[in-house]
């Protein structure tokens, strides 16, 4: 009695570790293992590609330390001829004077060692400076910006409720979002998008709002809009603020927000809490300010100017807007999240409704089950017997397939599906090429067994060399590929490997078995 | 069942000048098509802009769609039907500048609304920025070059036991590659340029085999390419995949002629070179034919039953899978013919 080949074995194992994979997602709950991941273009679902603005992020940075530099020059009394932020990230500033220059190097020496000189220039008897960060600084500037965001936004989207978010940062400044199932895409997307940076600026009463309107802002202060919609007539209604530009407060010191209704107009509104400092700082404001409106500015946007009636101390607050209760619940969750670093813009967005993605299962799955059962009887009518043999390595070859794709916790897609189809019509190849030798070996006058052998000894190197070709395209495509494409070289490469597999160790098994534990004289080809 | 009888022996290198002939026209054919087209028509993918699916559920004309998003002034660049008729599928088509505001699905499904009193269902919305169509554009052009690359050391590797020489080579054009990207010199330029120094030196390194399988899968990609442009289709990610696809099965088919050749030149080393290749060829032709069948076989089904998105794939695969068939036996052999007139 012989003993056991290594080959059935080896297929038994096999197919068992495909079958064992594949369970969950026939019958879910059958034992704790992944169901085959399904692609957004599949579920349905949303994908982003963010950009972040991270040279905004340097301005902003530039911008507060020319403040800082303003501050501290006052305080030592030194003169300037002006500070501005110029060429987007450096400082110029423009000073006069011996004793005034140098005044000015100590300071800098002293207190913004971080800050290179770039370039001095004089003209006019005005020294003017040229300030800026270091390369290495504005790289980790841009680099935590982007850190930043990515936190922020997993943040807003984990309080925003969405099952298996795939939120990852994706080079240098780019952020990748995959909200699978997400059915209110324009909320997510504002939810997602909005900076988020709370201010408190106090109304410039005093100002001129109309020439302000013609063009002429004075120093220091800004014009901002009020925007609300009137629901009846679907109108919406501008109103010009003149505000100070100066931020008397903003949302860092935010601890918490939460959507509430206000009992007399039964309106939903957003309160807010401060942390101890912030809490102190709004009571100074409120203090210093009574009888004036402090306007409640996000992103550029006043919600409400609110004239203040009295020192507030409890270090809380209220904004109130016009909100619906959708609105209200978003603004709360992207101020607890906090502000993003830096704005960010949508570059990509790929958004796939539920019912088309189960159309696309739908339609992929007939054509599988129509291609399969075309290319399965045109091998039986081709091949006879051994057809079946080269079917049933095909069938077993879709469940190889979909047991790698569970297995590595790949993700099927629709172009992933395709490829599967297409599998079905190469898989076949490895047999075609093992049969077709097989027959020019019998026609040369050998029993059935040594055809066998000789064909598969010789088709063998063939395969692996025609197959490695595809497999080195489809890896390719895997590594350059994006989202659905890169489902496709998935399946495309487990396709491969698994027709390598059914032809050369399986398929032969069927064939050892008729003829040498059967004793079977003859094969039908 | 037999559809080659196995003494089969049809003059294939004997026509090759007809063969020829015929690759020459298609791929003028190619380039006239791109000329009269003024290039790819490249898909959102590579050319940045949006495109919305749109499903209604009855029957509406393009021209009603078109008259409606106008009256509503939101400036479109294309409508037209998608999927299979019954479904009332249609692909509203945006170009990036227009598309920049994210709010252009939700005023199209608003517009659609109004001027058809039925209900618009947006099924998919695909936005790319100009700079991710830029960079989708690049990655598709290096992932076709650095696959051509690699298939090419396998093979020179495989068949002529050069992998030094072609490892080294290709080393040193992907480095040069990797290097003037980073000097950001025009990759569609750079791909063309690296392709052309390829192609010669494949010729005077005398890598036949590796060359006659380049030049079969560029005739197949270009013809594929042009073609797809003949019929006005758009380039988009799935066909690129389409495309690899084809460069690595139209090798498979070449590859499998090629093994035979190696062995028929070893076992009748006495015959002359023309002999042999003919001989292999048709002793692999059953192989070939039934193998492209079955393929075909799956991609029609996909084709018919598919769907919308899948249908452009399927196309391309199935003129890639046709033309890949005929450039094993018709282009690839006869190249390596080439060096034999040389010495002479």
């Amino acid at each position: 009695m012989k003993t056991l080949s290594w080959r059935p074995i080896s297929v038994l194992v096999v197919i068992l570790t495909a079958l064992i994979f594949v369970l969950p997602t026939l019958r879910p709950g059958t034992w704790p293992h992944k169901k085959i991941n399904l692609g957004l273009d599949l579920q349905g679902g949303m994908h982003l590609i963010l950009e972040v603005d991270t040279d905004k992020a340097v301005e902003d940075t530039i911008d507060r330390i020319a403040q800082e530099l303003r501050t501290s020059l006052r305080k030592e009394r030194v003169r300037v001829v002006g500070i501005d932020r110029v060429e987007k990230n450096r400082i110029a500033v423009r000073l006069q004077g011996e004793e005034n220059i140098a005044q000015f190097n100590k300071l800098l020496d002293a207190d913004f060692e971080d800050l290179r000189i770039a370039d001095t220039s004089e003209a006019e008897g005005i020294e003017t400076i040229k300030l800026d960060l270091p390369d290495e600084e504005t790289e980790h500037i841009k680099r935590l910006a982007a850190e930043q965001a990515l936190e922020t936004i997993r943040n807003r989207i984990d309080q925003f409720g969405v099952s298996e978010p795939d939120i990852r940062n994706q080079g240098k400044k780019r952020i990748l979002i995959q909200l699978p199932g997400i059915k209110d895409t324009k909320r997510a997307k504002e939810l997602i998008g909005k900076t988020a940076l709370l201010e408190f600026k106090l109304v410039d009463e005093a100002g001129d709002i109309s020439a302000a309107l013609k063009g002429s802002l004075a120093p220091g202060t800004q014009l901002l809009y009020q925007i609300k919609e009137d629901p009846a007539t679907n109108r919406t209604v501008k109103t010009p603020y003149l505000v100070k530009k100066r931020a008397l407060l903003t949302g860092a010191y935010l601890t918490d927000a939460k959507v509430q209704i206000d009992s007399q107009y039964n309106e939903p509104y957003v309160s807010i809490e401060f942390d101890k400092k912030g809490g102190r700082i709004f009571s100074q404001i409120t203090e210093q300010n009574v009888k004036k409106r402090l306007a409640i500015v996000l992103d550029s946007k006043i919600y409400s100017a609110p004239v203040i009636q009295e020192k507030i101390s409890g270090g809380s607050a209220r904004i109130t807007g016009n909100f619906s209760t959708d609105e209200a619940h978003d603004l709360a969750i992207v101020l607890r999240a906090g502000a993003l670093p830096a704005p960010v813009e949508i570059i990509e967005e790929r958004t796939v409704g539920p019912s088309l993605g189960a159309d696309s299962i739908k339609k992929g799955l007939v054509s599988m089950c129509f291609g399969g059962i075309f290319v399965i009887l045109f091998m039986v009518i081709y091949y006879k017997g051994s057809g079946i043999i080269a079917d049933v390595a095909l069938i077993l070859n879709i469940l190889l397939i979909a047991g790698g794709l569970a297995a590595f916790q790949a993700t099927l897609t629709l172009p992933g599906i395709a490829g599967i189809i297409l599998t079905i019509g190469m898989a076949v190849d490895a047999n075609v090429l093992i049969f077709e030798r097989i027959r020019e070996e019998m026609t040369l006058g050998k029993t059935p067994r040594a055809a066998v052998d000789a064909g598969y000894s010789r088709a063998t190197l063939t395969i692996l060399d025609a197959n490695v070709t595809t497999l080195i395209a489809a890896l390719v495509l895997f590594q350059f590929g994006t989202g659905a494409v890169r489902g496709f070289a998935v399946t495309l490469s487990l396709g491969v490997l698994a027709s390598l597999f059914t032809a050369l160790i399986l398929s032969r098994s069927i064939f050892d078995y008729f003829l040498i534990s059967r004793k079977v004289k003859t094969i039908s080809i | 069942m037999q559809f080659i009888k196995p003494g089969i022996n049809i003059n294939f290198i004997g026509r090759r000048k007809i063969a020829f002939a015929f690759s020459l026209v298609m791929i003028l054919i190619t380039i006239a098509t791109l000329i009269y087209h003024g290039g790819l028509k490249l898909g959102i993918d590579f050319a940045g802009g949006t495109v919305i699916q749109i499903k209604f559920d009855s029957p509406v004309s393009i021209a009603d769609i078109k008259s409606a998003l106008a009256t509503m002034n939101i400036r479109i660049s294309s409508v037209q039907e998608f999927g299979a008729a019954e479904e009332n599928e249609y692909l509203i088509r945006a170009d990036s500048s227009v598309s920049t505001g994210n709010q252009l699905p939700l005023k199209i499904e608003q517009a659609m609304q109004q001027a058809t009193s039925q209900k618009a269902q947006i099924r998919r919305v695909d936005m790319v920025g100009p700079q991710i169509g830029k960079d989708l554009r690049e990655k598709a052009l290096l992932a076709m070059f650095f696959s051509l690359l690699f298939i090419t050391i396998y093979i020179s590797g495989r068949f002529e036991l050069k992998w030094m020489l072609s490892g080294v080579m290709a080393g040193a054009l992907m480095l040069a590659v990797y290097v003037l990207t980073i000097f950001e010199v025009s990759i569609p330029f750079l791909m063309t340029a690296a392709l052309f120094v390829t192609l010669v030196l494949f010729w005077f390194l005398e890598l036949r085999y590796a060359m006659g399988a380049i030049v079969a899968l560029i005739h197949d990609v270009a013809i594929t390419v042009g073609i797809f442009s003949l019929f006005g289709k758009e380039f988009t990610l799935p066909i690129i995949a389409a495309l690899l696809t084809i460069i690595g099965y139209s090798l498979n088919d070449t590859i499998i002629v090629f093994d035979r050749i190696r062995e028929n030149l070893r076992k009748h080393h006495k015959q002359k070179l023309d002999f042999i290749l003919n001989k292999s060829i048709n002793e692999t032709l059953g192989r070939t034919i039934l193998t492209s069948m079955t393929t075909l076989i799956v991609l029609i089904t996909l084709f018919v039953l598919g769907g919308g998105i899948i249908h452009d794939f399927a196309f391309a695969m199935i003129i890639g899978v046709l033309i890949g068939t005929y450039s094993s036996i018709f282009v690839a052999s006869p190249i390596l013919l080439a060096w034999q007139n040389r010495k002479k």
